[in-house]
């Protein structure tokens, strides 16, 4: 129990896989000029991640291991993302139209998010146990939504004030980005498994 | 044989997704209108969000159901358009083109500040602060709600304090008038330009008026009595042109004390044009 709340903590401050470990600026920079872009992409990226964590972890414990597979492992895990990623897009589209407009182009382009890919690849090298590999999926997703999250509050606001004309558009946004990442260092070192 | 096993797992692997997949399609099938396809293979595909919906697919189920013009695709231009309308059988030039039009001109020299604000740059917010810092409480704010709400960059703030619509590459979308908090863009039909329009919104009473801006609207009713079609009418201390009655014989201009009738055509199409001021080029027209 103790182990998975150091999980939990851990990737979704001291190792966020956003502003600690870089993964994901893509989305984190494309997303995040509007809260509720970024929310709806954030609760698509948590559904995704989480799912397909349990997935790739399932597969490559009983399948790939056994079958002394271990090197299919990037291919095989980007088939399960790909297809988890149709399956979410067939299923909100029969059961909430409205979800599925709202997440419009976002929802397919999660398959091209490497934070995913990360995450699924990080939790077979790190030997997490099945639990922990859930977790630290849920958890990971979390700390990519908070990442995002923040970032869109911090631009929203940004628009409204008085940038130098040298500093308009994506370089105040750049720098934001490093100061954020700045200020999550400092919960460097706070925790280790 | 390690390499028939990979081919082997792989192909399971992706046969067993390939079937789940399937079956979720078949379990989840929804009705979609068969146009909305043809109309998304018409779109040009780029899902750049221009025509201010998500995607592609998203704007064909719109055009579809009526929601939006098929011109409204913006980097598909006419041509799209055309076949959009061939597609589905709406009149394509039926389809009127509408333009934002802002309804003040008292810039900062003729409609001055009461007090310096240096608050956050936004309409909204300076307006609710003591009534905003311009002296007429209806004129226009010049922080820029409106060119920030445009998605097609086709309003800009000037150097005169007031916004420029650029004409051609506003598309109507009505985006600016919902942002105003002042209200004072509306959308009118292009028409080729025709027409005069009364450019102000104060409903004060005209000695208000004179007081906070040279060129606003005293309400002197004299544009109401001169016009020749009947097409001004007060409403509430201002004067408002419908233009489907104005003819653009321009009686009204010359004998408006302010000045603050203006045919549409001098009105100035992008910010470029603010060289010649608009002013001086009506009273030369008019001798």
């Amino acid at each position: 129990m103790e182990r998975l709340l150091s999980i939990i903590f851990i990737y979704i401050l001291v190792e966020n896989f956003v502003l600690q470990r870089f993964f994901g600026i893509c989305p984190f920079l494309g997303v995040s000029r509007k809260m509720e872009t970024a929310v709806g992409m954030s609760m698509a990226v948590i559904f995704v991640m989480s799912m397909a964590t349990l997935v790739t972890w399932l597969l490559y414990t009983f399948v790939l291991i056994p079958l002394n597979l271990e090197y299919l492992q990037i291919v095989t895990f980007i088939l399960v993302i790909a297809s988890l990623v149709q399956l979410v897009e067939t299923t909100l589209r029969k059961i909430s139209p409205t979800l599925y407009q709202g997440l419009g182009i976002f929802l397919p382009l999660i398959t091209t998010n490497c934070a995913i890919m990360a995450v699924t690849l990080l939790a077979v090298r790190e030997e997490f146990a099945f639990i922990e590999a859930v977790v630290f999926g849920i958890a990971a997703s979390i700390g990519f939504s908070l990442a995002l999250v923040i970032m869109a509050g911090i631009r929203e606001r940004l628009e409204l004030a008085d940038v130098p004309d040298v500093l308009q558009g994506p370089a105040v946004t750049l720098i934001t980005a490093g100061i954020l990442s700045l200020a999550f260092q400092g919960f460097r070192g706070m925790l280790t498994l | 044989m390690q390499i028939i096993y990979a081919i082997i797992a792989l192909g399971l692997i992706g046969l067993v997704f390939g079937i789940l997949l399937s079956l979720a399609a078949k379990v989840f099938a929804v009705k979609v209108d068969p146009r909305v396809d043809k109309v998304k293979d018409i779109l040009p595909g780029a899902n750049c969000g221009a025509c201010g919906y998500a995607g592609c697919s998203q704007f064909a189920e719109a055009v579809v159901k009526g929601e939006v013009n098929p011109s409204g695709c913006i980097p598909g231009g006419t041509e799209t358009a055309k076949a959009l309308a061939a597609e589905l059988g709406i009149d394509f030039a039926e389809t009127e083109s509408l333009v934002a039009t802002v309804f003040c001109i008292g810039d900062k020299e003729k409609a001055p500040d009461r007090f310096i604000y240096e608050g956050v740059k936004n309409c909204a917010v300076a307006g609710r602060f003591y009534g905003g810092f311009k002296a007429c409480t209806y004129g226009c704010l010049g922080l820029g709600d409106c060119a920030w709400a445009c998605p097609f960059e086709a309003i800009e703030i000037g150097p005169h304090g007031l916004p420029v619509v650029d004409q051609e590459a506003c598309t109507g979308c009505g985006l600016c008038v919902n942002a105003c908090p002042r209200d004072l863009i509306k959308t009118l039909p292009r028409r080729s330009n025709q027409g005069h329009l009364v450019l102000c919104s104060s409903h004060d009473r005209g000695k208000s008026v004179s007081k906070v801006c040279s060129v606003g609207c005293i309400a002197c009713r004299a544009c109401v009595k001169i016009c020749p079609q009947e097409a001004i009418e007060m409403d509430d201390n201002l004067a408002v042109i419908d233009l489907d009655k104005c003819d653009d014989c321009g009686k009204c201009v010359p004998v408006c004390p302010p000045v603050t009738i203006y045919p549409r055509a001098a009105i100035p199409k992008k910010l470029a044009d603010l060289d010649q001021p608009t002013a001086a080029a009506v009273s030369e027209e008019d001798g």
